[in-house]
C-alpha cells in the first residue's frame, strides 16, 4: 500500500498543470440557479456527485488503468464510447475531452511512458487518467482514487469563488467525504476487469441540465 | 399498478382468493417467496407484403396484460397513421411488490412500427415479506423498424425494494422514440429503494446508458448535482438514422430541462420537475423542440398555464461529442 503513494499525490494534486482549476464541476451553474446556496447544500452537491458522475469516472480511470496495464490496447477506444454514452451531456462529453487532452500533455511531458502513445489526442479525461496512473505504476485502485478526489476537490475550491462560505466549512465537507471516497474507490476497481458494456452508469440529471445552460451563458467564472 | 386487481395480501379481505391470477402463477412456477409473483409477457410485431404492421406475437402473464389498443394520445412520428400496430401494456395485479419479478421481451420485427402505450402508472410497492422486485425489459427494434414507446410514469412508493431494467437494441436504420418518468414516491411520501437503468444501442454501438438510484441506500441523490428537491425525473430517447449525418441543436428550453444531441443517431430530452404533470409537460415541450414529425400535430400548447416565464428559447449548435 505504502507503494507509490507520492506518486498518487502527484496525479491526485489539483497544482498539477492540467486545467482542472478553471472548471467548477458544475458548481457555478447550480449555485446561480440557486439550487446550491449553504454549507449543508454544498455537501449534499459534493456527495451527490462523488457517488454518481465520480463513481463512474473512478470505475472507467480503473478499467483503463487494468486494461492498459495488460496490454490491451484496444479495449482503450471501448471504454471512450461506454463514457460517451454515460454522458448524456454533449457540454460535459466535452469539457471530459479537453481535461483528459491537457491531463495527457503535461503526463507524457512530465514522465513519458510508452503507454501514452496508446491514447488518441482528444481522449475522456478518466481514460487518461488511468492510463497516467499505469505508466506511474500504480494501480486500478490509485487511479479510481485519484479521479474521485478531483471529483470533490474542484468544486470545493470553487465553492470559495462562488458563494459565500467558510473555507473551513468546505474542507469539513470534504474530511467527512474520506471514507466515502476511500469505499467507492474499493467498489470502483472491482469493476476494472468488467466488460466496458457492463461498467456502472449512475447518472446526474441536474448536472446534464446545469451544464448545458452554463455552456450558453456569455460571461462566467469557470468553463464548467 | 393502479386499477388493478386486488391482491390476495392487500386490505381487501373480501376478495376471492381461489382465482386470482397471482395465485396461478403461483400454482404454475412454483415460486418461492409467499404471494411473489413471476410474470413473462412477450410481443412482436411485423410487416406484411403491404407495408403494414401487424401484431405477430402477443403473450401475456400475470402481472403483464398486453392487449392490441387504440390511439391513446397524440404520438410523435405515428400521429393519426393507421398502418401501425397499437398495444398497450395493462396491470393484472397490484405491483410489482417486493419479491415479483417481472420480465418482458418485445421484438419491432424489420420494416414493421409499433406504438407501446401503457394503461396506467405502474405503482412500485414493498412485498408482503420483503424482498426485492425487478422488472427487466428487453427491446429489439430490427431494420427499418419505428418503435414509439410511450409508457406512464413509475411510481417508487414509500418501502419498496425495485431493480428496473430497461435494455434497448436499435437495429441499422431503425427509427425509436420513447419516454420513462420516475415519481419519487407518491403524494408526501419519501420513495423507497428504487434503481433504475436504461441501456440504447444503435448498430450496435453505445448511445445512452444511464442508471439512476434514489431512495434510503441511495447516497447524495437529493443533492443538487443529482435531482435535488424534485419530486420526478423523466426523459425521451428520440433516434433517426437521418441523424447520422448530423444531429439537431442543443435547445435549453426550460431552466429544469434540456434537448440535447447524444453520441449518435439520436436525442435526449432531460428534465426534471416538482411533480408529474409538470415533468410530462417539459418532456413534450423538449419533443416540440424538435418540430414535425416529433411534435405531435395536434398536442396542446405545452408550459400553458403560466409557466412561460421560466422558459428560455436559447438554442446554440453544439459540434461536442
Amino acid at each position: 500500500m505504502a507503494q507509490g503513494q507520492a506518486a498518487l499525490l502527484l496525479l491526485a494534486d489539483g497544482r498539477l498543470p492540467a486545467g482542472g482549476y478553471a472548471h467548477s464541476g458544475g458548481l457555478e451553474p447550480t449555485v446561480q440557479a440557486g439550487r446550491v446556496s449553504d454549507a449543508a447544500g454544498l455537501e449534499r452537491f459534493l456527495v451527490g456527485r462523488a457517488e454518481t458522475t465520480g463513481f463512474v469516472a473512478a470505475a472507467f480511470a480503473a478499467a483503463a488503468c487494468e486494461r492498459v496495464a495488460r496490454d490491451d490496447t484496444a479495449a482503450l477506444s471501448a471504454l471512450e464510447s461506454e463514457l460517451d454514452a454515460r454522458t448524456p451531456s454533449p457540454e460535459l462529453r466535452s469539457v471530459s475531452r479537453i481535461l483528459g487532452r491537457q491531463l495527457l500533455r503535461v503526463m507524457s511531458t512530465i514522465h513519458p511512458h510508452p503507454h501514452f502513445a496508446r491514447l488518441g489526442t482528444v481522449p475522456h479525461q478518466p481514460v487518461v487518467m488511468g492510463v497516467a496512473a499505469a505508466a506511474l505504476g500504480l494501480g486500478p485502485r490509485d487511479a479510481a482514487l485519484a479521479i474521485l478526489h478531483e471529483s470533490v476537490a474542484g468544486p470545493a475550491a470553487a465553492a470559495a469563488k462562488l458563494m459565500r462560505i467558510d473555507p473551513f466549512d468546505v474542507h469539513a465537507a470534504l474530511a467527512r467525504a474520506t471514507e466515502r471516497l476511500d469505499r467507492l474507490a474499493d467498489a470502483a476497481a472491482n469493476h476494472a476487469d468488467a466488460l466496458a458494456s457492463e461498467l456502472p452508469s449512475r447518472g446526474a440529471p441536474l448536472s446534464d441540465i446545469a451544464a448545458e445552460h452554463h455552456r450558453s451563458w456569455n460571461v462566467r467564472l469557470f468553463a464548467s | 399498478m393502479y386499477a388493478s386487481l386486488p391482491r390476495d395480501h392487500s386490505s381487501h379481505k373480501h376478495s376471492s382468493h381461489e382465482h386470482s391470477p397471482r395465485e396461478h402463477v403461483l400454482r404454475d412456477q412454483g415460486a418461492r417467496r409467499p404471494g411473489a409473483m413471476s410474470s413473462r409477457a412477450v410481443l412482436t410485431t411485423e410487416a406484411d407484403a403491404r407495408a403494414r404492421s401487424r401484431v405477430g406475437v402477443l403473450r401475456s402473464q400475470g402481472a403483464l396484460v398486453l392487449r392490441p389498443a387504440h390511439p391513446k394520445e397524440s404520438e410523435p412520428l405515428t400521429h393519426r397513421r393507421r398502418e401501425v400496430a397499437r398495444v398497450m401494456l395493462a396491470a393484472g395485479a397490484a405491483g410489482p411488490l417486493g419479491g415479483d419479478d417481472y420480465a418482458l421481451d418485445v421484438h419491432v420485427g424489420a420494416g414493421s412500427t409499433l406504438v407501446l402505450t401503457e394503461a396506467s402508472a405502474m405503482l412500485v410497492l414493498p412485498g408482503p415479506c420483503g424482498g426485492r422486485s425487478h422488472m427487466r425489459i428487453n427491446v429489439r427494434v430490427g431494420e427499418g423498424a419505428t418503435l414509439v414507446w410511450l409508457p406512464e410514469p413509475i411510481i417508487a412508493a414509500c418501502g419498496c425494494d425495485h431493480e428496473h431494467d430497461v435494455r434497448v437494441c436499435l437495429e441499422r436504420g431503425a427509427r425509436l422514440v420513447m419516454r420513462e418518468e420516475t415519481l419519487f414516491g407518491r403524494h408526501r411520501e419519501p420513495p423507497g429503494d428504487f434503481r433504475t437503468t436504461l441501456r440504447v444501442t444503435h448498430d450496435d454501438a453505445p448511445l445512452y446508458h444511464q442508471q439512476l438510484c434514489v431512495g434510503p441506500q441511495a447516497d447524495g441523490w437529493r443533492g443538487a448535482a443529482v435531482v435535488g428537491e424534485n419530486g420526478a425525473v423523466g426523459s425521451i430517447i428520440a433516434v433517426d438514422p437521418a441523424w447520422e449525418s448530423g444531429t439537431p441543436a442543443t435547445s435549453t428550453f426550460h431552466s429544469s430541462a434540456i434537448l440535447a444531441p447524444l453520441p449518435g443517431p439520436g436525442m435526449v430530452v432531460s428534465a426534471v420537475a416538482p411533480d408529474s404533470l409538470q415533468l410530462r409537460r417539459r418532456l413534450s415541450a423538449g419533443l416540440d423542440t424538435l418540430g414535425a414529425p416529433w411534435a405531435p400535430r395536434d398536442a396542446p400548447l405545452p408550459e400553458s398555464e403560466g409557466h412561460r416565464d421560466e422558459v428560455v428559447s436559447q438554442t446554440e449548435h453544439t459540434g461536442a461529442g
